[in-house]
């Protein structure tokens, strides 16, 4: 076996690891912090189905980004459906035989490519030539940026440019699926692909990436608004209360 | 009349280009060791402030999930950089909710995150260091605490929860703000924010039954300390003093009489609005609303009605069952706690009261949405009341009603500049300019509409509009409380013969 695929394999071993313990630490803080007051962006639902609702308008429809600015809404919605198809698309190299709906959405999931690349292209421009967020954009930002661009173009370049072996990769993830480490082709565009994405999934749990486990915590969007019919304590703040129980 | 330049009023506010460091100069008085100890605070910057200061912060996002989520989750997306109304009428970048925020969120990475520990240049961590501290003295004392851009950011990050925290912070190492704490201490001696004792207050109402003898020829009750009245009233105690606050509550007033309620204020709980919540802290949050559970309990009312206040609507709202909950002893047939706004468009809607809506002919109304009221609470039963609600009611009572503009109010309002403990004359500056927008949107329908005055539902915003209205053009008896409206368009029954308004001023 090559270095390279043995490199590789231990990348994705490790990556993945710290990608999915690092993302499980935050979101168990993120459950376990208590929200000791009602604080909803009103007018909000007074049901947990309206919460529902509205939490699944933020995360399908980005509504109040569209409320907000239409541009950043533009780019930034375009990118991330995008993302979510190409992404469905990729599951067909972990899969075998591959679902039926991946091979259902495989067309679009190709050309959703582009909606990524000019979702990307649209909000990075913005970090330049709008003053305001030019302003609040620092090197992390960029980086990200870059990233996810070199993501995006690496494996556009393999999908409309020059074909990398495919089943061999397709043969090598399935393979660190059940432990065994098997070769990958030695195909810049792939290797470049690989890496950026291990970079990601390494990133994710300590960067703004936590902003995707994060929206469905935010109390502003996924409370109730009930706080006269129901008593809404925190833990911390029920130990005020019996501490001097009685008045 | 004024050392600085008062923003120019255009048709709706524009984006300025940013002026680094505009305000950079603004700071309230800090507070003096009498405030502080009062309220659980050092009297005065603590030695070892900045390992202080560092470690409160870690209590607070294990305590609060919204500071702990907000502090993570931004992506720098620009959405709510052009929200806040003190950056459109400063032009200071720090006023842009997200630099808001980050001032706070470089020291969150430097101490609690992976990426601000090894690679703080890249992510824009720094250390806890005095001008740090200066900086969040300056600018999270420039947010009202509104809420607007928590209305368009993509996580529902809200700089109000922001502020509060960095607030309670630097209470906790010492460096607390004059104008909070000094009233704050006040609540908790003597029961209101004015420290108008029992005597004071008893008195005050007296005057103000005799007033509204002399003008209506009704015995109009303000009672006081009632014991075994059915309702306890808790109002902002600017109502008992200020214009045009005091007209709201002779119109509360006229209004129980009409319906026929048996009311009281009480001496002890004299104060609607809770401080506790602009400078973050929980606990003195706590102890001002737990008067009223006292208040209540011993006069034994049934129910418990709040006074035109936004950020104390909020608390009441929001917060009162939380704080000084269960209710358990009240009657269960009324929400507790409910706006005096619910109780009279419910009056309205039941037929008890009878207006002359002519009276206030003479204004062409519109209706200012108070930050707090409209993106912090509600009223009636479904969402959107707290909208709905005081504009029906003003429509009930004046024939003259004009919206200022859809982007203006609503869940989109405008604060009137002088929220969130900033209602100061030491920051007068940021008082007006953070008032611009509102007042672009008043100014376009006077222009277009010939309004004449502005209706609000909040003692901050009564006397923020009228200390700021002259700055802009207008005139500071423009801005009228809700039910000063109602009073003078309501038909008292029992009133002496015929009303021929004879004595009609104007």
């Amino acid at each position: 076996m090559s270095a390279l695929s043995v490199s590789y394999a231990l990348l994705f071993y490790v990556a993945t690891l710290i990608f999915v313990i690092g993302v499980a630490r935050k979101i168990w803080i993120y459950a376990k912090t208590p929200a000791p007051l009602k604080i909803p962006t009103m007018p909000a639902p007074v049901t947990k189905s309206g919460v529902v609702l509205r939490m699944a308008r933020e995360v399908v429809l980005f509504a109040s980004l569209f409320k907000s600015n239409k541009w950043i809404w533009l780019f930034g919605w375009l990118f991330h459906m995008a993302m979510f198809l190409v992404l469905a698309r990729h599951l067909r190299y972990f899969t075998d035989p591959v679902w039926w709906w991946v091979n259902l959405i495989q067309p679009f999931g190709k050309y959703a490519a582009f909606g990524m690349l000019i979702g990307l292209l649209g909000l990075w421009a913005r970090r330049f030539f709008v003053e305001r967020i030019r302003y609040i954009t620092g090197p992390s930002d960029h980086l990200m940026l870059a990233l996810l661009l070199g993501i995006t173009i690496t494996g556009m370049s393999m999908t409309f440019v020059a074909h990398t072996d495919i089943v061999m990769v397709k043969d090598f993830f399935r393979g660190l699926m059940v432990g065994s480490i098997r070769p990958l082709p030695d195909d810049i565009n792939l290797l470049l692909h690989l890496a950026f994405v291990a970079a990601l999934l390494i990133v994710f749990p300590v960067s703004k990436l936590l902003h995707a486990p994060g929206v469905f915590f935010s109390p502003t969007r996924n409370q109730v608004d009930d706080a006269r019919e129901k008593r809404h304590i925190a833990p911390w703040a029920a130990e005020l209360d019996a501490a001097e129980s009685g008045n | 009349m004024a050392d600085f330049d008062i923003p120019e009023l255009k048709e709706i506010p524009e984006i300025p280009p940013l002026k680094e460091g505009a305000m950079a100069h603004s700071k309230p008085f800090e507070s003096k060791p009498d405030f502080q100890e009062p309220l659980g605070f050092p009297g005065e910057l603590v030695d070892n402030w900045e390992q202080v200061a560092v470690e409160k912060l870690g209590e607070l996002k294990g305590k609060f999930r919204s500071l702990q989520v907000f502090l993570d989750s931004c992506v720098k997306c620009g959405a709510c950089t052009d929200k806040c109304h003190y950056f459109l009428g400063t032009a200071d970048p720090k006023n842009m909710p997200v630099a808001r925020q980050d001032l706070l969120r470089k020291v969150y990475r430097r101490y609690y995150t992976f990426a601000g520990k090894f690679f703080p240049k890249l992510v824009g961590a720094v250390d806890m260091t005095k001008d740090v501290l200066d900086e969040w003295y300056s600018y999270f004392h420039q947010c009202s605490q509104c809420r607007r851009c928590s209305v368009y950011c993509p996580y529902g990050i809200d700089t109000a929860e922001i502020s509060m925290a960095a607030r309670e912070i630097m209470d906790a190492v010492g460096l607390g703000q004059k104008y909070c704490n000094e009233i704050i201490a006040k609540v908790h001696k003597i029961g209101n924010n004015l420290g108008l004792p029992e005597p004071a207050l008893a008195d005050t109402l007296e005057g103000l039954e005799e007033e509204v003898k002399d003008d209506t020829g009704v015995d109009i009750k303000f009672p006081l300390d009632v014991k075994g009245a059915e309702i306890l009233l808790v109002t902002p105690s600017a109502d008992f003093f200020a214009e045009p606050h005091v007209d709201g509550l002779i119109g509360y007033a006229k209004v129980f009489h009409e319906t026929g309620a048996s009311w009281t204020l009480s001496s002890y709980a004299s104060e609607a609005a809770n401080f506790g919540m602009f400078i973050g802290s929980y606990e003195n949050m706590r102890r001002i609303s737990r008067r009223i559970r006292k208040a209540a309990k011993e006069l034994g009312v049934k129910r418990i009605i709040f006074g035109e206040c936004g950020h104390a609507w909020r608390v009441a709202y929001s917060f009162l069952n939380t704080l000084a909950g269960p209710w358990d002893f009240l009657d269960p047939n009324y929400p507790v706690p409910q706006h005096i706004c619910e109780y009279t468009w419910e009056a309205i809607q039941q037929g008890k009261l009878k207006f002359d809506p002519s009276e206030n002919d003479h204004m062409t109304l519109t209706f200012h949405d108070s930050c707090n009221v409209a993106r912090a609470s509600r009223m009636g039963d479904k969402p959107g009341g707290q909208l709905e609600i005081p504009r029906n009611i003003l429509k009930t009572v004046c024939n003259n009603y004009v919206d200022m503009p859809e982007n203006t109010i609503g869940e989109a309002t405008f604060c009137c500049g002088g929220g969130g403990g900033l209602l100061t004359d030491d920051l007068m500056e940021l008082r007006v300019k953070g008032a611009m927008p509102r007042m672009a949107a008043y100014k376009s329908v006077v222009d277009d509409y010939g309004v004449t005055n502005l209706a609000a539902i909040c003692a901050i915003c009564k006397t923020q509009f009228a200390k700021v209205l002259p700055y802009y053009g207008f005139t500071m008896d423009q801005i009228v409380s809700l039910h000063q409206l109602v009073g003078d368009a309501l038909i008292l029954s029992d009133a002496p013969g015929d009303d021929d308004d004879t004595d009609d001023e104007e």
